[in-house]
């Protein structure tokens, strides 16, 4: 026979204290666990929507990334004459050759500097990218100073809005569009004509050459004959695995942080669990000897309490995720190590990272309350009825 | 001393309960010391560096370099009393996650601005001489099991191409927090091999290093410079080491925030089993308070009682918590040694871990022994479990 579930409930209910410390211990714990998740997720989908699966980046052999690279223009020109690559509605190829530097700019607000991608853009860069669009002003004319700023800048970086003016270069460039890529890094960028940019910054080669292939299963292909082309020395990749590689170490550190931490803060919410717990086995040795008298069996007793702190713990688990989903405003800019330039990316939560966090709320609930359940299971009837 | 004694016997009555209690205490501890650990490593480049060096490169950024004919100019500057210069090489062994900081540098005066890099003078002079070799950090050739001679070959990354290198010096940092993972190489020796490969980017330098006679004209030394280059093709933006770091550091401003949030949710939490394990003693021990005040004992004994009670506990977690601070540091720090070349445990950490081990205590009891010394005598008699 089973004990009623409303025995567990108002159990907790008299207990207020001790559950709403022992749920809230838990909640803190499951509250990091799902933003250490939300923060990889964000991180994740940040890199998977900046690039896209058809383009292919070419940078200088062993190069890493397209700040370190350079590719002349000689070089550049082979790239372009690949049969694979796309062409777009006007007929035109869909290649793009691109300069990208960074620069230091001030923050608004503090004065703070920070790094920031320039990058010098083809006609064909913005259909290269579907998921940049203009959402303000014009493009930038070829053969003019003028640029246009990604969101994140606009909004963050001194000079960075319509109609004002940046300082690089020794040459002041006019803001003449803002552009809104959702997510992605490019939000953190600054973009201008490929040309200019490479006189102002006296740069003789550009950084990569970007192109979409007309057809995705072609790309070993044209990896294959690019890297063996004697006269090129590039590494050509998917532009998903580019981004992917550029944050690999950032991804990694969040892991190593976000393991140990919920290894540490888990092993203190357990505790917390099994005080309580073994508290309120302690404090019911009269109750539990009755109930045994009336004939419940060990099981039952064992699962009663089981199931107080796995109640518990969804109690916690559940009110860490509800704070938790408020993290969903919040931005986090960082640098990142590998290419030195800003990455801004925000805490993301899913279906998975939800049912994750309440599956590791139930697991704390269950370690933490299985040894309680089993000693309150064990109870000797006759010593436990003779407890006052 | 009779109150001691009670305050003894009461915190371990519950043998069990306080055994676990002291447990959290002590991970708990044992976390917030090493997450402050990280937060005080994060800074250390800061305090490592002097007040007299300063650091010029490019305004527009980092990977912008400057002419190698700006060393005589910085040179004539007043104040100015050394002047050396390097370029980040950015070169991979191995593959990418085996990271470490690899440059190039004029060995002479790089080792004279920075007398904390240590290295023996035999190794020295081989390394002065010998164009191809370089000197690695005592901390990285103890990682890969470098010895003396052996040859290092980097994937060049910035600069294209297989670099050898023959390991001549391994040096040691003079103070703790020098980093000892760094690779340090001659630059004549980049610069020679790009007059080759490349012509057009030789004879370029990543920064300049430069030490002035006096810490006081810095910021003055650094202006007459920055003016000096000023409406030139490559503008210059000088500012002291410190600062220099400082710049790095505040663009992962958010990481250091994220850290410092975690290690006092971390507080938070203990605090919460703690105040959760002194409820429950007190709400046991309410018919015991309730005889206490019946034989005459005030409000006082009482709170003195709970508070005791919570501090040993507290401090008996706490104490086991800062004792294994230390070996979790030395494993922290050797499995992370590519993120953090330099992991010591500041005294500063220490007391703060008391600090909060305190907090934690007297905010556990508060409530308990407000309810303890408020109840009336009848009703805490009356009361069961």
């Amino acid at each position: 026979m089973k004990i009623p579930i409303a025995y567990n409930l108002r159990n907790l209910w008299t207990r207020r204290i001790t559950t709403v410390l022992t749920a809230s211990g838990m909640a803190l714990v499951v509250f990091v666990f799902a933003a250490v998740l939300m923060l990889a997720e964000g991180l994740r989908k940040t890199l998977i929507e900046t690039g896209s699966n058809d383009n292919v980046v070419v940078i200088r052999k062993a190069s890493e990334s397209e700040v370190q690279s350079g590719v002349e223009r000689l070089q550049a020109s082979i790239v372009e004459t690949q049969p694979e690559i796309a062409t777009g509605k006007d007929g035109k190829k869909l290649v793009a050759k691109e300069l990208v530097v960074l620069i230091t700019l001030p923050k608004r607000g503090t004065d703070k500097p920070s790094n920031v991608v320039i990058r010098g853009i083809g006609e064909s860069s913005m259909a290269l990218r579907s998921q940049v669009k203009l959402v303000e002003g014009r493009m930038p004319r070829t053969g003019t100073a003028e640029i246009i700023a990604g969101m994140s800048i606009a909004k963050r970086f001194q000079g960075g809005g319509i109609g004002e003016t940046l300082r690089f270069g020794m040459r002041d460039w006019m803001v003449v569009g803002i552009f809104d890529a959702g997510n992605t890094g490019f939000s953190s960028e600054i973009w201008g004509d490929v040309d200019q940019l490479m006189q102002a910054f006296r740069r003789p080669a550009y950084s990569s050459v970007i192109f979409k292939l007309l057809d995705s299963s072609e790309f070993q292909k044209v990896k294959e004959r690019l890297e063996k082309d004697p006269r090129l020395t590039v590494d050509a990749m998917r532009e998903t695995r580019y981004y992917e590689k550029q944050s690999e170490i950032m991804a990694r550190f969040l892991r190593i942080l976000g393991l140990s931490l919920t290894i540490i803060f888990s092993l203190g919410a357990i505790i917390g669990a099994m005080i309580t717990m073994y508290s309120a086995v302690a404090n019911r040795v009269f109750e539990i000897g009755t109930m045994r008298a009336l004939g419940f069996q060990q099981k039952s007793i064992l699962t009663a309490f089981l199931l107080e702190s796995l109640l518990l713990s969804l109690i916690g688990g559940i009110a860490g995720l509800f704070f938790a989903s408020f993290l969903q405003l919040y931005t986090v800019s960082t640098l990142n190590f590998q290419t030195f330039s800003e990455l801004a990316f925000t805490f993301s939560l899913t279906f998975e990272i939800i049912y994750q966090a309440l599956i590791f709320s139930l697991i704390m609930g269950f370690i933490g309350g299985f040894l309680p359940a089993v000693r309150a299971s064990r109870m000797n009837i006759v010593d436990a009825l003779r407890a006052s | 001393m009779h109150i001691l004694k009670l305050i003894f016997k009461n915190a371990f009555r519950h043998k069990l309960r306080t055994f676990l209690t002291i447990l959290g205490v002590a991970i708990a501890i044992l976390a917030f010391g090493l997450l402050r650990t990280v937060i005080s490593t994060w800074y250390l480049g800061v305090e490592a560096s002097s007040a007299s060096r300063l650091v010029t490169r490019n305004a527009i950024s980092l990977v912008f370099p400057l002419p190698l004919s700006y060393k005589e100019k910085i040179r004539q500057v007043e104040g100015v009393k050394e002047v050396s210069y390097g370029s980040w090489f950015g070169g991979i062994y191995i593959d990418e996650k085996h990271f470490f900081a690899n440059y190039a540098v004029e060995p002479e005066t790089y080792l004279k601005i920075y007398p904390e890099i240590i290295i023996p003078p035999d190794q020295k002079s081989v390394f002065f001489r010998d164009r191809k070799s370089a000197v690695a950090g005592r901390k990285l050739a103890e990682r890969y099991g470098w010895k003396i001679g052996d040859i290092i070959t980097l994937k060049g990354t910035i600069y294209s191409g297989n670099w050898d290198f023959v390991l001549r010096g391994i040096y040691r940092g003079r103070d703790e927090n020098v980093d000892e993972t760094a690779f340090v190489f001659h630059w004549e020796y980049l610069n020679e091999s790009l007059k080759k490969t490349s012509p057009l980017r030789a004879d370029q330098v990543g920064w300049y290093m430069i030490e002035v006679t006096n810490p006081n004209i810095a910021a003055e030394a650094a202006v007459k410079i920055d003016r000096m280059f000023k409406n030139s093709l490559a503008e210059t933006l000088t500012e002291t080491e410190k600062a220099f770091t400082l710049g790095f550091i505040s663009m992962t401003e958010a990481i250091v925030i994220a850290i410092q949030l975690v290690s006092f949710l971390i507080i938070f939490i203990i605090m919460a089993v703690v105040a959760n394990t002194m409820s429950m003693t007190a709400r046991e021990r309410i018919g015991e308070y309730a005889i206490f005040k019946t034989l005459g004992f005030g409000g006082f004994h009482i709170t003195g009682l709970i508070f005791g009670e919570s501090l040993v506990i507290t401090m008996v977690g706490a104490a086991l918590g800062i004792f294994l601070t230390f070996p979790a540091a030395k494993i922290f720090g050797k499995e992370l040694s590519t993120y953090f070349p330099v992991f010591i445990v500041e005294p500063e950490t220490i007391y703060m871990d008391i600090g909060a081990a305190l907090v934690v205590a007297c905010v556990a009891a508060l409530f308990p022994a407000w309810r303890a010394v408020n109840i009336r005598i009848a009703d805490g008699l009356r009361r069961i479990g």
